[in-house]
C-alpha cells in the first residue's frame, strides 16, 4: 500500500511538477492549492500557487496555526474545467484539506462549486469576476464588477470625456456578463445605442486586423472613443500590437483593460501598450511599506529579482491572512465555524487602507486606474475615495437588482430577494 | 511562377519607395543652433524646468504651456524626449536630462544639445512620468512648433494633427505658414484646414459653398465629420446643407471602395499566415501522408529560436530575424529528422498509431519548452522596420509587418516549389510519394528521402514560427493555435498539392475576413469550418485532387 502510494505520488509529481512536501508530518492543517500548472492558464495560475506556498511558509515560520504546522497540498487541474471538479473532490475527500485556494477562470469556479457545496468545503477565489454569484462555501477576494468595471467607465466618462464605447471581450461568461452590466450602466447614463459597439472574439484570437480597423472607423466619428476590454489572456498582445501598427495611440482611443496586469506585461514588448489603462485593486508600483515588504519577500521566495507582483496575488494574500485570522478566532478549522468567523475580518491592503470581508463573502477594497508605462508597470492616474464594497448581484441587471447576499442570520442566503423577501433556495 | 516573382517585386518596391515610406522618417534629431541653446539656458526657462520636475502629473500642462510660449522651437527636443518617456532629472540639482537605451546600458545626454553626460546611478536620477493627457498636449505642441519644420512630411503631419482642433490662433499660424509653403502636399493639407475653418466661420453662403467645394474629395475623418454636421445643421442655408450632403456621399463612396481594399488586404494577410503555417504540413501530410500532430510544435520551436537569437544578441534586434530564419529551419528541421528516424518510420503505414505517437510528441515538446523556458510567454521584440504602417491615404493604411509576412510567405512557397520541381531531392520525394516500391526498385533510398522530406517540412514550419513570432504570443501553446487551421488548409486545398495549399490558404483567409464584419469573429470561423465540411462531402479530395496513377 505504502509503495503504491509512493509510486503514484512520484508519477504525479513527475507528470505535473507537483509539490507536496511534508506529506508524512503528523497532524497538520492542510491547505489545498487548486491552480493550473499546465495548459493555457498556467501562465497566470502558477504565480498564485507560488504565492500560497510563500504564505504557508511564512505562517509556518511564525509558528503555524493553532499550534500546528500548515501543509500545502498542490494539485494540477491542467486548465481543464471538469478536472477542476475532480481535483477539488480529491482534495476534500482524499487529502482532507481544511481550505482550498484556487481557480482563475469563471468556468473553473463554476465547475468546482457543486463539489465544494456538496462536501461543505471552503474555497478562496482570488480573481476579478463577473459577479452574479454568492456561495456559502466560497470567499471572493477579487473584484466584483462594481469594484473594477463600473469605476473604470466612470473614470473614462468623467475624466476623459468619453462618449462612444467599444466593449470588446473574449467569448465566455466573464466578458459576456460584464459587458451586459456595462451596457445597462451606460444606457442608464444616457449613452445612445449607436454609440456602443460590442464585439466578441474566441480565446487566443490573434488576427485582430479587421476588428481594430472597425474600432478605428467607429472612433473617427468626432466623439471621444474608448475601448473597454475584457479580452483575456494571450489574445491581448496581438490586439495591442495591431492597435499600434494601425496607428491608434492611447491618446486617440484609450483602451482600459480588466485582465492585463503586471504579470501579463512582463512577457511582452510593452512599446505598443504605453498609455493604455487598466483597472485593478492593486498595482505593484503603489508606494507603501506593506507593499514593499511583500515585493521583497516575493522576490526572495521565488529567487528571481525580476518577478513582478499583481492584483490576484494581493487578493490571495488578503484571503490567506483573513483565513488565518478567522481560524484563530474560531479556534478550529471547521468550515462552518471559520465561515462565520470570516465575516467582518479585516486585513490591511498592500496599497494602504484596510480590506473588510462583508456579509456577502465579498471584500471592500479601493479601486485604482493605472496607465501602462514602458517598464511594464502602472502609473496610478486615479483612485476611488475610500473603499468600495463588492456587490455580488449587480444593480444594473433586471434579474439581479433586487437580490442581495447575506450569510449572517437571520437571512443566511446567497440570493435573497429584497422585494419578495424570499431566498430562491439555490445554494448560490 | 513568374507571376509570384512579380508579386514579390511589387511588394518589395512598395516599401522601398521612399515617398511612401517618408511618413516614418520624421525623427530629425533637432540640431540646435547656438542661438537656441542660449534660449534654453535662460534663467526663466531653467526655473520652469525645475518647476516641471516638482509638479504632479495633473499640474504639468500649465508649466509646459509656459515653456512652449517662451521657448518656442528650442523646446522641441525637450518635448520629444518627454513624449518618448526618456526625460529624467538629477535628484541633486533638479536638472533635466535625457536617458536613452544604448548598446551598453544607458546613454545620458543633455536634453537640448545632445552632449553626452557622465553616467548616473539609478538612485541619482528620477523619471519624469507622462500620462495620456500630457502626451496629447506634447503631440499638439510639437505639431504647432513643427509648422515651420524643414521637413515637408513633418509639416504635413503637423497640419493634420491640428485639424481636429482648429482655434483662431492655430488658423493664424497656418495662414502665415501657408504663404511661404512650397511643397504641394503640405499646401493641400493647409488649404484643407483653412477651408474647414471657412466653412464653420464664414457668414455668406457663397463662401461656405466654396469651402465645401474645396473639401469634397478629402478622406480626412475630420472633414467627413464636419460635412456630416453641416449637412444636418439648421444654421446653414438649405443649399449649403445639400451641397455638404452630396459632397459627403461622394466621399463615402470613395471610403467604401478603400474599405473593400483594406478588407482584401486583411484577407490576404490572414491567408499568408495560414499558408506559412500549412505549407510545411502540406509536405509531411500531403506528400508523405504522415498525420503529424506535432507540426504546430515545429512552428513553436521556430518561434522560440527567434527568442533565443534575440536573447543572445540583445543589441542587434534589427538583424535578429535574418539570423533566426536559417537557424529556425535547422532547429526544427533537425527535430523533424529526429522524430522521423526515432518514431515515425517504425509506424509506417499505420496512420492511427502515427497520429497518436505524434500527438504524444507534441505534448512532450510543449512540456519541454515549459520546463526550459517557463510556462509564461516570452518576449520577442519587433524590429523597427517591421512596425508601423504605410499610409496610402487617411482611410487606407497597410501595416508593415503584415506586408512583409505576405511577401515572405509567397517567397517561401516559391522556393519550396523550386526545390520540389528542380532539385534531385524534389524528384526523389515525388517519386517516393507516388510509388514507394517502384522508386526503391529504381535505386532511390526511400528511408533517406523520408527523413529529408520530414526534415524539410518541419524546417519550413520552423521558418513559419519566425514569422508568427512577430504577430502573436511566443508561448508553449503557440503551435496548438495553428494546427487545426493548417490541417484545414491542406485538406481543403487537396492533399499532395502545394498550389492547392496556396489557393486554399488565401481563399479561406479572404472568406474569413469578409465574413467577420458581418457575423463577428466567432461565427465567422465556425461558418468557414462548416463550409469546408460541406465542401469535402462534395469533393473529398479537395480543390485540386491528384489525378492519374499518382492519385492511388
Amino acid at each position: 500500500m505504502k509503495i503504491k502510494k509512493l509510486v503514484s505520488g512520484m508519477a504525479l509529481a513527475m507528470g505535473a511538477s507537483m509539490v507536496s512536501y511534508g506529506a508524512l508530518a503528523a497532524d497538520t492543517i492542510k491547505v489545498g492549492v487548486l491552480h493550473s500548472l499546465s495548459g493555457t492558464m498556467a501562465i497566470s495560475e502558477t504565480t498564485l500557487k507560488d504565492t500560497v506556498l510563500m504564505m504557508v511558509e511564512e505562517q509556518n515560520k511564525k509558528g503555524g496555526l493553532l499550534g500546528k504546522q500548515l501543509e500545502a497540498v498542490v494539485v494540477d487541474p491542467a486548465s481543464n474545467w471538469p478536472l477542476f471538479a475532480e481535483k477539488a473532490r480529491e482534495l476534500l475527500t482524499k487529502d482532507k484539506v481544511d481550505v482550498i485556494f484556487g481557480g482563475w477562470t469563471s468556468v473553473s469556479r463554476k465547475s468546482v462549486l457543486p463539489v465544494i457545496e456538496e462536501l461543505n468545503g471552503l474555497m478562496f477565489y482570488p480573481v476579478q469576476y463577473e459577479g452574479e454569484e454568492s456561495s456559502k462555501n466560497v470567499f471572493y477576494t477579487g473584484a466584483a464588477p462594481n469594484q473594477q468595471a463600473i469605476p473604470a467607465v466612470d473614470y473614462l466618462m468623467n475624466e476623459l470625456g468619453v462618449e462612444r464605447w467599444v466593449l470588446a471581450g473574449t467569448d465566455y461568461v466573464y466578458p459576456r456578463t460584464t459587458n451586459k452590466i456595462l451596457e445597462a450602466y451606460l444606457k442608464a447614463k444616457g449613452v445612445a445605442d449607436s454609440d456602443i459597439m460590442i464585439n466578441y472574439t474566441p480565446f487566443g484570437h490573434s488576427d485582430w486586423q479587421s476588428i481594430v480597423s472597425d474600432v478605428k472607423k467607429f472612433g473617427s466619428k468626432g466623439k471621444k472613443t474608448a475601448v473597454v476590454s475584457t479580452i483575456n489572456g494571450d489574445a491581448n498582445v496581438p490586439f495591442y500590437k495591431e492597435l499600434g501598427n494601425q496607428g491608434i495611440s492611447s491618446e486617440d482611443i484609450p483602451v482600459v483593460a480588466f485582465s492585463v496586469g503586471e504579470e501579463e506585461l512582463s512577457g511582452i514588448d510593452t512599446k505598443p501598450l504605453v498609455g493604455h489603462l487598466a483597472a485593478w485593486n492593486y498595482f505593484q508600483s503603489v508606494d507603501s511599506e506593506a507593499n514593499e515588504a511583500f515585493i521583497t519577500n516575493w522576490k526572495a521566495f521565488i529567487g528571481n529579482p525580476k518577478r513582478v507582483t499583481n492584483d490576484p496575488m494581493e487578493a490571495t494574500y488578503i484571503g490567506f491572512n483573513m483565513w488565518t485570522q478567522a481560524v484563530k478566532k474560531a479556534g478550529t478549522t471547521d468550515v462552518d465555524a471559520v465561515e462565520q468567523a470570516m465575516i467582518g475580518q479585516k486585513s490591511p491592503n498592500l496599497t494602504g487602507g484596510v480590506a473588510v470581508m462583508n456579509k456577502n463573502h465579498h471584500l471592500s477594497k479601493p479601486v485604482l486606474i493605472g496607465e501602462i508605462q514602458d517598464d511594464g508597470q502602472f502609473e496610478v492616474v486615479w483612485e476611488t475615495e475610500g473603499v468600495v464594497a463588492g456587490d455580488a448581484w449587480s444593480d444594473f441587471l433586471p434579474g439581479s437588482k433586487d437580490l442581495i447576499s447575506d450569510w449572517t442570520s437571520p437571512i443566511k442566503c446567497g440570493n435573497y430577494n429584497t422585494v419578495t423577501r424570499t431566498c430562491s433556495g439555490q445554494n448560490f | 511562377m513568374k507571376r509570384y516573382l512579380a508579386l514579390c517585386c511589387c511588394l518589395l518596391s512598395l516599401w522601398l519607395n521612399p515617398a511612401l515610406n517618408s511618413v516614418y522618417a520624421e525623427t530629425d534629431t533637432g540640431k540646435t543652433s547656438t542661438g537656441e541653446t542660449t534660449t534654453a539656458s535662460s534663467p526663466h526657462i531653467q526655473q520652469l524646468l525645475t518647476e516641471l520636475t516638482q509638479k504632479s502629473l495633473n499640474k504639468a500642462v500649465p508649466v509646459l504651456e509656459k515653456l512652449e510660449q517662451s521657448g518656442g522651437e528650442a523646446m522641441l527636443p525637450l518635448f520629444r524626449t518627454m513624449l518618448d518617456g526618456n526625460l529624467y532629472f538629477i535628484k541633486a540639482n533638479r536638472q533635466v536630462i535625457s536617458v536613452t537605451k544604448a548598446e551598453s546600458g544607458k546613454a545620458f545626454a543633455n536634453v537640448f544639445t545632445g552632449e553626452p553626460l557622465p553616467e548616473f546611478t539609478k538612485k541619482q536620477i528620477k523619471k519624469i512620468r507622462v500620462n495620456n493627457r500630457l502626451r496629447g498636449y506634447l503631440r499638439d505642441a510639437i505639431a504647432r512648433i513643427q509648422l515651420s519644420s524643414s521637413d515637408p512630411a513633418a509639416r504635413e503631419k503637423a497640419v493634420r494633427n491640428l485639424l481636429s482642433d482648429l482655434d483662431p490662433s492655430t488658423i493664424e499660424a497656418i495662414q502665415s505658414a501657408r504663404v511661404n509653403e512650397s511643397n504641394t502636399a503640405v499646401q493641400e493639407m493647409m488649404d484643407l484646414a483653412l477651408a474647414m475653418h471657412k466653412l464653420t466661420n464664414a457668414a455668406l453662403a457663397v463662401d461656405q459653398l466654396e469651402a465645401i467645394e474645396a473639401l469634397s474629395g478629402s478622406l480626412e475623418s475630420e472633414v467627413r465629420n464636419l460635412l456630416a454636421r453641416v449637412s444636418e445643421s439648421e444654421n446653414y442655408e438649405p443649399a449649403v446643407n445639400k451641397a455638404a450632403a452630396s459632397a459627403l456621399v461622394k466621399i463615402q463612396d470613395k471610403v467604401e471602395f478603400y474599405a473593400f481594399i483594406d478588407q482584401l488586404f486583411f484577407g490576404l494577410s490572414l491567408g499568408s499566415v495560414l499558408l506559412l503555417a500549412a505549407i510545411g504540413l502540406a509536405i509531411t501530410f500531403g506528400v508523405m501522408g504522415v498525420i503529424n500532430m506535432a507540426h504546430g510544435e515545429m512552428i513553436m520551436l521556430g518561434a522560440y529560436t527567434t527568442y533565443v537569437v534575440q536573447l543572445m544578441l540583445p543589441n542587434h534586434i534589427e538583424y535578429s530575424l535574418w539570423l533566426a530564419i536559417p537557424l529556425a529551419f535547422i532547429v526544427s528541421g533537425l527535430m523533424g529528422v529526429l522524430i522521423e528516424r526515432g518514431v515515425i518510420r517504425f509506424l509506417h503505414g499505420r496512420p492511427l498509431e502515427t497520429l497518436l505517437a505524434t500527438f504524444g510528441i507534441s505534448l512532450i515538446l510543449q512540456q519541454l519548452v515549459r520546463t526550459i523556458f517557463s510556462p509564461l510567454n516570452r518576449q520577442v521584440a519587433s524590429p523597427e522596420w517591421m512596425s508601423g504602417s504605410i499610409e496610402i491615404n487617411p482611410v487606407l493604411s497597410l501595416t508593415l509587418n503584415r506586408l512583409y509576412i505576405l511577401a515572405f510567405a509567397l517567397l517561401v512557397f516559391f522556393l519550396l516549389q523550386l526545390i520540389l520541381k528542380k532539385t534531385s531531392l524534389g524528384l526523389n520525394v515525388r517519386a517516393v510519394s507516388q510509388n514507394r516500391n517502384m522508386a526503391r526498385a529504381m535505386g532511390v533510398r526511400s528511408d533517406w528521402v523520408d527523413a529529408m522530406t520530414f526534415g524539410l517540412g518541419s524546417g519550413i514550419a520552423g521558418i513559419a514560427g519566425v514569422a508568427l513570432s512577430q504577430l502573436t504570443n511566443v508561448g508553449p501553446n503557440l503551435g496548438q493555435a495553428y494546427i487545426i487551421d493548417s490541417f484545414m488548409v491542406v485538406v481543403f486545398g487537396g492533399v499532395g498539392n502545394l498550389l492547392g495549399t496556396l489557393v486554399a490558404a488565401f481563399s479561406l483567409g479572404i472568406a474569413n475576413k469578409f465574413l467577420e464584419p458581418v457575423t463577428g469573429a466567432v461565427l465567422a470561423s465556425i461558418l468557414v469550418l462548416v463550409f469546408i465540411i460541406l465542401f469535402i462531402q462534395k469533393r473529398p479530395k479537395g480543390l485540386f485532387p491528384q489525378k492519374g496513377r499518382a492519385a492511388e
